[in-house]
């Protein structure tokens, strides 16, 4: 495992050099293609009116309510997410693929549908969400908590899918090794198995964490637009883009300062060994 | 008190049926080929796959019984394992894999390293304690291996190929420090492997597997001299035929005759040294030689100035003979050839 790194070294960084050439020229195409929108956006950007933007009220309880928001439902991807990723990867139970693809199906829906059905089941006169106001008096439609639950439903599969890969790839023996030496199944699963996918684990956590982030067309459906309580920086961004495109300009490039800053951040750290098992 | 396990169970093609008992202070090899379940049988007892029948108990406390619905789990068994390739967890320092047994049951942290630190100067790595697993050599990996199994004080120790994942150069003093650390644990101890120096070296009896049965058990010295499997034959590098004897000759299954001295009647081993039989050109007219079988040459392996040559006939055979009789016999494969052996070479026993 680890004893036959050092010959390989040499030949490795070789290899990284020698790319071939049409292969390099459609890489740079690419990165000119996510560059390039953003270097449109600082170019536009209306710099002078920059700071009395940022400092408007409004802007900044967007800001705040999205960055809230966004790491609540990373929470509760994370509480929830790595359970399910657990049960679908290690237990085989009838229509289990059926049960993966349903929880991964607000991934490729368009936002907007799975808005409309959060709106439809846990709504006031929703088929659930009734009982939730009858009973409970808790409304989730126009509150912070219904903007929470319609991240958690398009983030939560980006932690799913990534932990279910980690656990796939695990070596189980090592889990064995940890039982016959006196470790419960509790004690096993913290101190052996989220020690090995925590790479994994981090991953889908920011993977999570950037699309709750940007979350619009859910969060617009099922949660309103409301400012304080519903309105996140999507929402204001694409508010202001009608009244005041310049203040839509300065927004945007807020949001993606602060996902570049958390992605360049974690990147290195954690990304690059989210698809092998820890070393 | 013993380890006692009788293991009834069915795991993909295999059928296993073992029955087992091991003495305190007393090491068991399970010696067979791959696939054989030598390591299915350390799995069942450590409780890591529940037998489908059968019992297991440890000092008269039954941890299996698929008959009377219990069944311990692996935590909760007085039983150590080392495996394979070790399993250290490769994001705890040495130390603290050997800890890791001690905290799962309880003990503080505090407590835990201070008893870790001993066992690893026990295997003689304290100043490797710091060290992550990637960092260790492989000898020292299963030292530390051997140390975490030992620190939770089981009762019984399971070993699972411990020098398997080792390389030739390393082994030999790697199996010379397992059996020192060995000799200070007084509980039962199994050691599944598929080399015999393993066998020879560390264990005090053992038990043949094959197909998920035991073929043959005891000391090494009755296994080795009266094999009762082609496998085993074939570890100590001797002849076996299985046959029936009437009237002092043996009739194999093959359907030789094998002339024996002294035999008893009945279904009966025969076990023909290599040695003891020698090869010629042409059938012999007068000779002491009771036996003499016709073949062709098959394989030749030259093992220094030794050679072994294999006879295929209706008796297929191994004859060991030296190199230059090799050379004045002028032998190549397919070559017809006589082999002979004295009656009185030949040793028997019932089967």
């Amino acid at each position: 495992m680890s004893t036959a790194a050092p010959p390989h070294r040499g030949r490795r960084r070789g290899r990284n050099q020698r790319l071939p050439a049409p292969a390099l020229f459609l890489a740079l195409i690419a990165i000119a293609f996510f560059a390039l929108p953003f270097i449109g956006l600082l170019w536009r950007a209306p710099w002078s009116t920059t700071w009395r933007v940022l400092g408007d009220d409004a802007v900044r309880t967007a800001l705040w309510l999205s960055i809230k928001c966004s790491l609540w439902a990373t929470g509760f991807a994370i509480a929830f997410g790595v359970p399910l990723a657990w049960l679908l990867a290690q237990v085989e139970f009838p229509g289990r693929s059926a049960v993966r693809a349903l929880c991964t199906l607000s991934m490729v829906l368009p936002p907007v549908v799975g808005g409309v059905a959060l709106f439809f089941s846990f709504g006031r006169r929703g088929l659930f969400g009734q009982y939730l106001d009858r009973w409970f008096d808790f409304r989730l439609p126009f509150t912070t908590w219904g903007v929470i639950v319609a991240q958690t439903f398009v983030s939560m599969p980006f932690l799913v899918i990534t932990v279910e890969a980690a656990l796939r790839q695990l070596d189980h023996r090592y889990e064995d090794a940890a039982r016959t030496l006196g470790g419960s199944r509790w004690y096993v699963f913290r101190r052996v198995t989220l020690p090995t996918i925590r790479p994994a684990l981090i991953a889908g956590a920011v993977l999570a964490w950037a699309r709750a982030l940007g979350e619009f067309g859910a969060t617009i459906t099922f949660a309103g637009n409301f400012p304080g309580t519903t309105q996140t920086m999507p929402l204001a961004i694409y508010l202001a883009l009608e009244s005041n495109p310049d203040e839509a300009l300065i927004l945007s490039l807020v949001l993606i300062a602060v996902s570049f800053a958390v992605l360049v951040g974690l990147r290195d750290r954690w990304l690059r060994g989210a698809t092998g098992p820890a070393a | 008190m013993t380890l006692d396990a009788a293991i009834g169970a069915q795991l993909g093609g295999l059928e296993l049926d073992v029955e087992l008992t091991v003495r305190p202070g007393e090491l068991l090899a399970i010696l067979g080929p791959n696939g054989a379940g030598k390591s299915t049988v350390l799995r069942a007892i450590a409780g890591l796959l529940p037998i489908d029948a059968g019992r297991i108990a440890v000092d008269d406390v039954v941890l299996d019984d698929p008959a009377r619905d219990v069944f311990v789990s692996p935590d909760r068994r007085p039983i150590g394992m080392v495996f394979q390739d070790y399993l250290l967890f490769s994001h705890l320092t040495a130390l603290e894999n050997v800890a890791f047994g001690l905290r799962a049951r309880g003990t503080s942290r505090a407590a835990a390293r201070a008893r870790a630190g001993e066992w690893l100067e026990r295997v003689g790595l304290s100043s490797h304690a710091g060290h992550k697993p990637r960092q260790l050599s492989g000898g020292q990996a299963q030292r530390v291996a051997l140390a975490r199994a030992l620190a939770t004080e089981p009762r019984v120790l399971l070993f699972d190929e411990p020098l398997g994942a080792l390389d030739v150069g390393t082994r030999s003093g790697t199996r010379r420090d397992l059996r020192r650390h060995l000799e200070t644990f007084d509980g039962m101890r199994i050691l599944v492997t598929h080399d015999p120096v393993d066998v020879y070296a560390l264990a005090d009896r053992v038990a043949i597997l094959d197909a998920g049965k035991v073929v043959q058990i005891g000391s090494i010295a009755e296994v080795t001299a009266h094999p009762r499997s082609r496998y085993v034959a074939e570890l100590v590098g001797t002849n076996l035929v299985v046959g029936n004897i009437v009237d002092g000759v043996l009739l194999s299954s093959t359907g030789a005759h094998v002339v024996i001295a002294d035999a008893l009647p009945g279904p009966a081993f025969a076990v023909i040294r290599p040695q003891a039989i020698s090869l010629q050109r042409g059938p012999t007219v007068d000779t002491s030689a009771r036996n003499v079988w016709a073949g062709t040459v098959g394989d030749i392996d030259r093992l220094g100035d030794r050679v072994r040559v294999g006879i295929d006939g209706r008796l297929p055979i191994t004859a060991e003979i030296t190199a230059s009789a090799l050379e004045s016999l002028d032998l190549h494969p397919g070559d017809e050839v006589f082999a002979s052996a004295k009656a009185t070479d030949i040793e028997s026993y019932p089967s």
